[in-house]
């Protein structure tokens, strides 16, 4: 089933433009209210990043699988993952995604198979790998997509499992976010000037692509065609996406002054945002009008508000809560 | 119907039944298809139950845990074998922070029906890096449990346990139990996890030990027997969670402890044990000794590593001390080895 996926369907594209503003939103409202001090976890925010979650999971079907990282909020939205649930969560309220136990850290949506987040720099991604086993040898016809920064393929697990992925021919995307810093680091202390880590993947016989990760279309086509690959039993594919992020690597603010990078440095990454790209691109075809987005943002900020009300309001965890969740039962056998 | 069969055999019998009973059951680990089947615990198993279901697989320890993980999220079973403990250390990102938590963190909505089998090495030279007791270091992390069976009865009935079990399990195999033998049942059955066992009963003294420990302080209380002082021995069998009430209803009826656990001392479980006897049982008859492991890495050399290991004459002169009797050497107490010291004892062959 070869699909044309060279002109998006306007549908679509309308649909990828809201997601995108949607995460937006929720993450720009975290930031906002994170000085209240009530969200007493760590948050990685994403906003600079959202078109690679949005594209990504828009080529993926209901049932297909993701894993992500501690950076994960938008990737958990994007598939479709309960935004009460994970407001509460970032609360530490009994009706999280994760009753309180996990944070902003560890989002999990088993209704739409997405299976968890982990803040250990590549140690979701042979969880994923395994999920995706796990798929085929059960025989579901699913894919599995795994988020992961650029430092990940500085861990020696990662090639762990591009080995394995390659030679069981695993149904697996690796999306590898490239946003240039480890924390604070830059590439070039971590890796080589020629290190091109497409060409790690290929090395192991594993497909691999590049692109712009901050073109919600691009990111959408090269998935697309990564998740029919997969799902026609033709392996695995690695695709790296490059983006940005905004905000500081943990917490709600700019950090452009603290001087691991430098104002223009972002400046010119805002200049390439993903959602105002999109909408231009949008609005001058036709394919949306400005009123559109008006409303488009005014239904999603009503839906924050109402998740946010729902996260303060829920309960927190009742004390002896502290000692549950440690052994799961004995399944009768 | 019950018959004699080795420890290793007694754990080729768990797997097989487990995987003829569920078709989540997978078992993966270096060299489980090799012509040795990870020391006759998986041989044939390849055979029977095709190449799908029992994996060789790379030299990617901490990946193909990951791999086992996720494949656990999605209902599977996985079982996978260590040749060493030594080999799993570079598992440890998967196995403490992943495969212990994830129940807990995600709030209880998923498990991780894990079971690592690690075998740990002595003798013959086996030295620092393929002869390490970890046991307390995995026993630390709230999550995991943690079993190390003595006789092949509790081999076979505590991984097929470890095998039903929605959780990870750390399954320690010391690798001169493998051919020892003694009565296992045919049919599938079940040791608890979770739960110790008095392998001997005695009112003088309580001698608790782990894995192969077990048959040193059986061979002590034989020659303490001689002396006129009734030891009980305990066989821990889990120590996470630990059967904490089996231990104190023993001590509180002997009023004395020693604890043999061939591990190191500093840290170690044989120091957690007497922790939860001192904290509950007022009035011991005298203070709990250890016997364990200097804290220094496995020697290779016989002529070091045969001092390294505490053995039944160490017991029993820990025992004696308890009573302010002078020490005694083997040949004083009639302890008789026929053969050489790193190889495994031939009076432990059994039946256990």
């Amino acid at each position: 089933m070869a699909n044309d996926v060279s002109v998006l369907e306007t549908v679509l594209r309308r649909d990828l433009f809201r997601r995108m503003l949607r995460i937006r939103a929720v993450e720009e409202t975290i930031a906002e209210r994170y000085a209240e001090q009530e969200m007493r976890c760590p948050i990685h925010l994403s906003i600079g990043q959202e078109a690679i979650a949005v594209g990504v999971c828009g080529a993926l079907e209901p049932d297909d699988y993701i894993m992500s990282t501690h950076r994960g909020h938008a990737h958990y939205l994007a598939k479709g993952g309960d935004l009460r649930a994970m407001i509460a969560e970032i609360y530490g309220k009994a009706t999280g995604c994760s009753s309180g136990k996990g944070g902003s850290m560890h989002l999990v949506d088993l209704e739409v198979n997405m299976m968890g987040c982990t803040p250990i720099v590549a140690s979701s991604l042979p969880v994923a790998v395994g999920v995706a086993f796990a798929s085929m040898m059960k025989r579901e016809s699913r894919v599995t997509a795994v988020f992961f920064g650029e430092g990940a393929t500085e861990e020696g697990v990662f090639a762990e499992c591009l080995n394995f992925a390659a030679l069981k021919r695993l149904p697996l995307v690796f999306v590898c976010e490239n946003n240039l810093y480890s924390v604070y680091s830059p590439m070039d202390v971590r890796q080589p000037l020629a290190r091109d880590r497409a060409a790690l993947a290929q090395a192991h016989g594993i497909e691999a692509r590049k692109g712009d990760g901050n073109d919600v279309e691009e990111v959408y086509r090269l998935t697309r065609d990564a998740v029919d690959r997969a799902r026609q039993e033709n392996g695995p594919t690695f695709i790296e996406f490059e983006t940005y992020r905004w905000r500081e690597h943990c917490g709600p603010n700019y950090d452009n002054d603290i001087g691991y990078r430098t104002e223009a440095e972002f400046r010119a990454w805002q200049e390439r945002c993903p959602i105002e790209r999109h909408k231009r691109r949008l609005v001058n075809e036709s394919a949306i009008l400005p009123e559109a987005v008006g409303e488009m943002l005014d239904a999603v900020r009503l839906e924050i508000e109402e998740a946010f009300k729902y996260a303060q309001t829920s309960p927190v965890p009742a004390d002896d809560e502290l000692e549950t969740h440690l052994y799961a039962g004995v399944r009768p056998s | 119907m019950s018959r004699d069969i080795t420890y290793a055999q007694a754990l080729l019998e768990a797997t097989d039944q487990c995987m003829a009973a569920s078709p989540s059951v997978y078992v993966m680990g270096l060299g489980v298809t090799d012509p040795k089947g990870t020391f006759g615990t998986t041989l044939g198993l390849e055979q029977k139950f095709g190449s799908a279901r029992v994996l060789d697989m790379p030299t990617s320890e901490n990946g193909m845990t990951g791999i086992a993980i996720g494949s656990a999220l999605l209902g599977m079973r996985p079982l996978m074998a260590h040749q060493r403990v030594d080999f799993a250390l570079l598992a440890l990102d998967q196995i403490i922070n992943n495969a212990a938590k994830w129940h807990y963190m995600f709030g209880g909505q998923l498990s991780i029906p894990l079971v690592v089998r690690l075998i740990i090495g002595r003798g013959w030279g086996q030295g620092p890096q393929h002869s390490q007791s970890l046991q307390a270091l995995f026993a630390h992390v709230p999550g995991l449990k943690v079993v190390m069976p003595t006789t092949p009865y509790d081999a076979k009935g505590l991984l097929i346990s470890a095998i039903e079990d929605d959780n990870p399990v750390i399954f320690l195999e010391h690798r001169w139990l493998h051919n020892i033998f003694g009565a296992v049942p045919l049919e599938m059955y079940r040791v608890p996890i979770g739960k110790a066992r008095t392998v001997r009963d005695g009112s003088d003294l309580t001698i608790v030990a782990t894995s192969h420990m077990t048959l040193e302080a059986l061979r002590a209380a034989d020659v303490l027997a001689r002396e006129g002082i009734s030891a009980e021995v305990i066989d821990v069998r889990t120590l996470k969670p630990f059967d904490t009430e089996h231990l104190l209803e023993s001590v509180g009826k002997t009023r004395r402890l020693i604890v043999a656990d061939a591990a190191w001392r500093t840290g170690g479980f044989a120091g957690e044990i007497i922790a939860q006897v001192v904290e509950s049982i007022d009035q011991l008859a005298a203070r709990p000794r250890r016997l364990t492991l200097p804290d220094v890495p496995t020697p290779s050399t016989p002529a070091l590593a045969d001092h390294y290991y505490p053995r039944a004459v160490h017991i029993v002169n820990a025992a004696r001390n308890l009573w302010d009797l002078p020490e005694r050497s083997e040949a004083e107490l009639g302890i008789v080895h026929e053969v050489p010291l790193d190889v495994p004892d031939r009076a432990f062959l059994g039946p256990f």
